[in-house]
Parts: structure tokens; C-alpha cells; sequence
């Protein structure tokens, strides 16, 4: 993988000079640019999948309609909102862990689990956890008996997947805001226990 | 055919670098092309399905030479040299 001084400097030049040229053809401006970029991270945080989570936690007419139809549920509180996509949410059981990959390149709910992690998108990640899934948890720290079945959901352009993980144990007395700060984008990919 | 991006089961990428960054991007030119992505698609210059097929087209060693950023740099270079609205070479040093 590249990534060093030389190639970053290198591509930060192009991309500058593009940037120019299409600021001279009239097809951008800087501060289009700025807002684009502003709106694709103001839009995109794993609190949003956590708040989905505590809710599915705490009513269970809510995780019942959210396991049936993971688009229109998160919808529902605000998220993923004029998308195409379909969003299916996976749930952990005492029996069943999940996990998610996009195999073809970085498909991912970006707008409920934030920006994706680097190893999310590497070729290291992408080829194994389809093939190897308990040894790629493993290196992860998340180590699973074998009486645990591991399902890995490999997105598509169209379809993307959120794991609802288990919740903790003694966590009776947490509102559902406390609830929702336990969460991790981690566990919300299925490469973290909470 | 399979394509280089179709690595899913393909054995030899070895160890997996899970460190967990939060930073979104790495270098400020990566947030500028994400932002070249957004406003160029959304004047319907390219859709997101012909940006999709620019990457998984790339040569199989460029693939595997470039960041995850870079290959969106790459892709958007040849969606707008491959409509005309640059010229190939343009950009070169």
C-alpha cells in the first residue's frame, strides 16, 4: 500500500490542480467543495447507530420493527432519510454473532457508524473475515466459542447491514442516552463485544 | 471475469492492521476528493454506479499500488477525461 511522504505529496498536487481547472471550467468552487465535505461529516456519526441500538434495547415493538425493516425503523428517529438504500439490521443472540464486510470495496451505513475505519476498506480485512471469520475476530481480541454460530453479511451497493449487539449485562437501571454511550462502532460492525 | 477489487476468500493479504482510527481522513487532499466526489456527482457529471465501475476497472497492479482515497482520485480523473471534461495529460507535472 502506498501512503508514504512521497505519493501523498505527489496526489495532493494533483488533486489541487484538478480542484483549479475545474474552478476555471466553472464546474466548482472552493466553498461547494468546503460544504460538501462539511455536509458528509455532520451527517455521518456512529452516535446516530448507537441511539438505534438503545432504542431497539429498550422497546420491543421498536427492535421488532427494526428487524423487519431496518430502513423505514431508523427512519423513524431521522436517519438515512431520501436514501436508496436499503439498511437490514442483523441482531446478536446467545447463538448467533454477526459481522460485516463489504468484499467489492467499502460499502457501509456511513451515516449510522460515522466514516469507515482503514482496516474496514483493506484488502486484508475484505478477503478474510468471509473465509476465516473466527480468526479474523480473534485478531480483533473477540474470541468466541464454538457453540457461537458467525454469520458475515456482505454488503452490496444496494443493501447495507448494521449488527445489533447484545445488550450488557446489569445495565437494567441505564436511561435510554446511557445506554446509547455504550455503544461502539466496533460492536456496531460485529468486530467488538460490548 | 473477476475484477482485482473481488478479493473476498482470495488468501495472501496477510495480517489485518486493526488499528482503530477515528480520523475520518488522513490528509486534507483525501477530504477534498471526497468533496470533488460529492459535488461533481451530485451536477450529475458521473453517477455513483459509473464511479463504482472506474475503480473496479483499474488495472489489477494499480489497484493493489494506491490507497483507498487515491483510487477515487484515479476514478474521478477518468470519468472526466472519458465524458471530455478533461483533457488526458492535463493534470501531469
Amino acid at each position: 500500500m502506498s501512503g508514504d511522504h512521497h505519493t501523498d505529496a505527489t496526489t495532493a498536487r494533483r488533486v489541487r490542480r484538478l480542484e483549479t481547472l475545474l474552478e476555471e471550467k466553472g464546474l466548482i468552487t472552493g466553498e461547494r467543495l468546503d460544504e460538501a465535505i462539511d455536509a458528509f461529516l455532520a451527517e455521518s456519526s456512529p452516535a446516530n447507530g448507537a441511539r438505534v441500538v438503545a432504542r431497539a434495547w429498550t422497546d420491543d415493538a421498536y427492535r421488532a420493527r427494526l428487524l423487519a425493516d431496518g430502513t423505514a425503523a431508523v427512519q423513524e428517529l431521522g436517519h438515512m432519510e431520501g436514501s436508496y438504500q436499503r439498511l437490514r439490521v442483523v441482531e446478536n443472540t446467545e447463538s448467533v454473532h454477526n459481522v460485516i464486510v463489504c468484499t467489492l470495496c467499502s460499502c457501509y451505513p456511513l451515516r449510522l457508524l460515522g466514516p469507515s475505519p482503514s482496516w474496514y476498506k483493506s484488502e486484508a480485512y475484505r478477503s478474510r473475515v468471509v473465509r476465516e471469520p473466527r480468526a479474523v475476530l480473534r485478531e480483533f481480541g473477540l474470541t468466541l466459542p464454538d457453540s457461537v454460530d458467525v454469520v458475515v453479511w456482505d454488503s452490496s451497493a444496494e443493501t447495507r447491514y448494521m449488527v445489533l449487539p447484545r445488550r450488557p449485562q446489569a445495565t437494567e437501571g441505564l436511561d435510554e442516552e446511557e445506554l446509547a454511550a455504550l455503544v461502539t462502532r466496533n460492536a456496531l460492525i460485529g468486530t467488538a463485544p460490548l | 471475469m473477476a475484477r482485482i477489487n473481488d478479493v473476498g476468500g482470495t488468501q495472501g493479504f496477510g495480517a489485518i492492521d486493526t488499528t482503530d482510527d477515528t480520523e475520518p481522513f488522513h490528509a486534507d487532499w483525501e477530504a477534498r476528493v471526497v468533496g470533488l466526489y460529492n459535488t461533481l456527482r451530485a451536477q450529475g457529471i458521473f453517477n455513483t454506479n459509473e464511479f463504482r465501475d472506474a475503480i473496479e476497472s483499474m488495472p489489477p497492479a494499480d489497484y493493489l499500488a494506491t490507497s483507498y482515497y487515491e483510487r477515487w482520485f484515479l476514478a474521478i480523473c477518468s470519468l472526466l477525461e472519458r465524458k471530455g471534461v478533461i483533457e488526458p495529460g492535463e493534470l501531469d507535472d
